[in-house]
């Protein structure tokens, strides 16, 4: 009896300690993740009608349609962070080849510190580093001017370019971690079996490098193009007056104009942004979310 | 021979930073042949591989296929192709985009390579496999496809680095005689690297020992067998009982050597002072006493110590008067198969039979 009576309590105590331990991840999804949603799904649907009085209503979303200097911006962020992935896949791949197939010994290790160290430093104070190199008083333009190519201080600071090489920078590390980590564990036997078997250095690269490389090369993606959408501190830094990023379209309406049913609108339609473009991406490539996550 | 020789080696040198993997090396490998490189692992013999592969280059030297130097050349215009001791396939592509990917790196149009493939395929046993998954094939499967894949673009000389270490023994067995087939159903020349003297003897036509960066002996498996050049080649090619002792060419007829336990052999062999002298299991005649063996120089009394039975492979450890422990084959059809341990025995040999060669270095 005692037996019995003791199953019921351990029961208990099982039921008690799981959920202990996943309290914190509920803690945690339910009071940062969904609460915040919730607030900001139903704060968008709210519609002013006199001071201090709201209703139900999509004004908030129509006026995103009908204004076009929202969706262009929107637009606009979407397809440079489109184009910032790429070239950070693009600049990032050879490295990561290099760390994982050709560096020998510590080089490895001491090649991969280099690319973190950068990181130790906040968004800001790396987004500021640029600014020093490029600005029109910086050591870009002073360089230029010293070897006598350009006879005036020149600007590189405040235009697509400048914003496109801030978010290259701050996103190759998060393209290189996994794209290191997929080519790891490609053989070198098979490359070496894809040149013995006549292969030129863009088959070998195209049939067996990248094929193999896939889950890194989409989990790489994935992460530095939602890093890219979300990121304020560079496009407010490096990006010109007249090129504006959808994260600052959000923040002036929530903190400028205090309008926030439609700063909640605009979080929306990035959250929509960066889930429609990864869904449509992970298609493309044919690859599983979840399998792309346990592989990298 | 160099003109019609499918592969040559001519002072084959590799240095990496003063340590002399492959140290003059010189070899021919005729049109057809199948020949193996047999040494333990560091001898060289996977760097000596690379190079003619066009994965290492040599830091002098020259190699040459069908007389043609490869210095120079890279990997991918070899007219050489390797089986891999992985195997390396492709694990993302079928079994056809396997075999297929060499020839679409020659150019062959898909129209033209499909029928190759299912040619190739049906020669190595595995019709309408094409498209398999290779992650599903069975370790044989494998490494068919693996030589599959070579022998699809007709090289002039395929080479093989231990493709069968990976193997258990029964399927090892079994594809060393089907290796052995294949080579002569394709009449291609092939290179073969193992550590394995089995498997060099089992296939070769000839094979060369490699130790510390050099060839210590080049010849048919039965030259190597019973003529062994060296001290090192008669204690790592077959089976051997191996002695030391001080050796005495001038006492003849034959070199006699007298042991450190004692006992006084007369074998073959030009040595002098210290040296090694070694002894096949099979060559060890046995009888019931010593009467029966009158006509060996070498003969003696003892008892058996040990009998490890392993079928036709059976041999007996005796002990023996100043003698150091000895095993010899145990014929299993003769009077003597039923023998057990602690019964008297007599043992001897012919001086032919004991290769005495300088102890030193080795």
């Amino acid at each position: 009896m005692s037996a019995v009576a003791g199953t019921g309590e351990t029961a208990m105590g099982r039921r008690l300690a799981l959920f202990l331990l996943l309290a914190p991840a509920f803690l945690w999804i339910g009071l940062l993740v969904i609460l915040p949603h919730v607030e900001i799904a139903i704060l968008s649907f709210s519609q002013r009608v006199a001071a201090r009085v709201y209703t139900f209503g999509f004004a908030n979303y129509l006026e995103f349609l009908t204004e076009p200097v929202y969706w262009r911006t929107f637009a606009r962020t979407a397809l440079l962070s489109i184009l910032v992935t790429l070239v950070t896949l693009v600049i990032s791949f050879p490295v990561a080849l290099y760390i994982a197939k050709f560096a020998r010994g510590k080089s490895k290790p001491l090649l991969f510190l280099l690319c973190l160290i950068p990181f130790w430093a906040s968004e800001l104070v790396r987004t500021l580093g640029w600014m020093m190199l490029l600005r029109e008083t910086g050591i870009l333009s002073h360089l230029l001017q010293a070897i006598g190519i350009v006879g005036q201080p020149v600007e590189f600071l405040y235009n697509d370019g400048a914003l496109i090489l801030g978010l290259v920078y701050g996103g190759m590390l998060f393209m290189i971690v996994p794209l290191t980590n997929a080519l790891e564990s490609l053989e070198t036997a098979q490359i070496e079996a894809g040149y013995d078997l006549g292969g030129s250095h863009l088959t070998v690269l195209r049939r067996i490098i990248i094929p193999h490389a896939m889950p890194g090369i989409v989990a790489g993606s994935i992460v530095v193009f939602m890093l890219t959408v979300g990121n304020f501190v560079t496009p407010v830094m490096l990006g010109g007056k007249n090129g504006l990023w959808f994260t600052e379209q959000i923040y002036s309406q929530f903190i400028t104009r205090f309008n926030w049913p439609q700063g909640s609108a605009f979080g929306f339609m990035l959250l929509l942004l960066s889930t429609g473009i990864v869904w449509v991406g992970l298609r493309l490539t044919g690859q599983g979310f979840s399998e792309t996550l346990r592989r990298s | 021979m160099s003109q019609l020789a499918d592969l040559a080696l001519v002072g084959v040198t590799k240095d990496f930073a003063g340590h002399k993997a492959v140290n003059d090396v010189s070899f021919e490998v005729a049109p057809g042949e199948f020949f193996s490189i047999l040494g333990p692992s560091g001898c060289g013999k996977t760097t000596l591989m690379r190079m003619i592969a066009g994965f290492e280059h040599p830091t002098s030297g020259d190699i040459r296929i069908r007389g043609q130097s490869m210095l120079g050349v890279p990997a991918n215009r070899r007219p050489v192709n390797m089986v891999f001791q992985s195997l390396a396939l492709f694990p993302m592509m079928s079994v056809g985009e396997n075999i297929g990917y060499g020839l679409a790196c020659a150019g062959i149009s898909r129209a033209e390579a499909g029928p190759r493939i299912a040619r190739i395929l049906d020669k190595v046993g595995l019709g309408g496999f094409a498209d398999r998954p290779v992650t599903r094939l069975s370790g044989g499967q494998r490494q068919r496809v693996a030589i599959a894949r070579c022998l699809v673009l007709e090289p002039t000389l395929v080479l093989l680095d231990e493709p069968l270490g990976a193997l258990d023994l029964k399927l090892r067995e079994h594809m060393k005689l089907e290796l052995k087939q294949l080579q002569a159903a394709f009449n291609t020349t092939f290179v073969y690297i193992t550590h394995d003297q089995s498997e060099a003897l089992v296939m070769s036509n000839r094979v060369a020992v490699m130790n510390h960066g050099r060839f210590e002996q080049v010849g048919t498996p039965r030259e190597l067998y019973h003529h062994p050049a060296t001290s090192f080649v008669a204690g790592f090619v077959g089976d051997t009982n191996m002695w030391s002792g001080e050796a005495d060419g001038s006492r003849g007829p034959g070199t006699w050597i007298a042991l450190e336990t004692g006992a006084e052999l007369v074998g073959s062999g030009l040595a002098k002072g210290a040296a090694k002298a070694y002894l096949r299991p099979e060559a060890v005649a046995l009888a019931g006493s010593l009467a029966e063996l009158a006509g060996l120089p070498n003969r003696f009394a003892g008892k058996v110590s040990t009998v490890l039975f392993d079928g036709a492979a059976s041999t007996l450890v005796i002990r023996a008067d100043k003698f150091p422990m000895l095993r010899a084959t145990l014929p299993q059809a003769g009077p003597l198969a039923g023998i057990e341990p602690g019964a008297d025995i007599a043992f001897g040999f012919t001086p032919e039979a004991l290769k005495i060669f300088d102890g030193r270095g080795a």
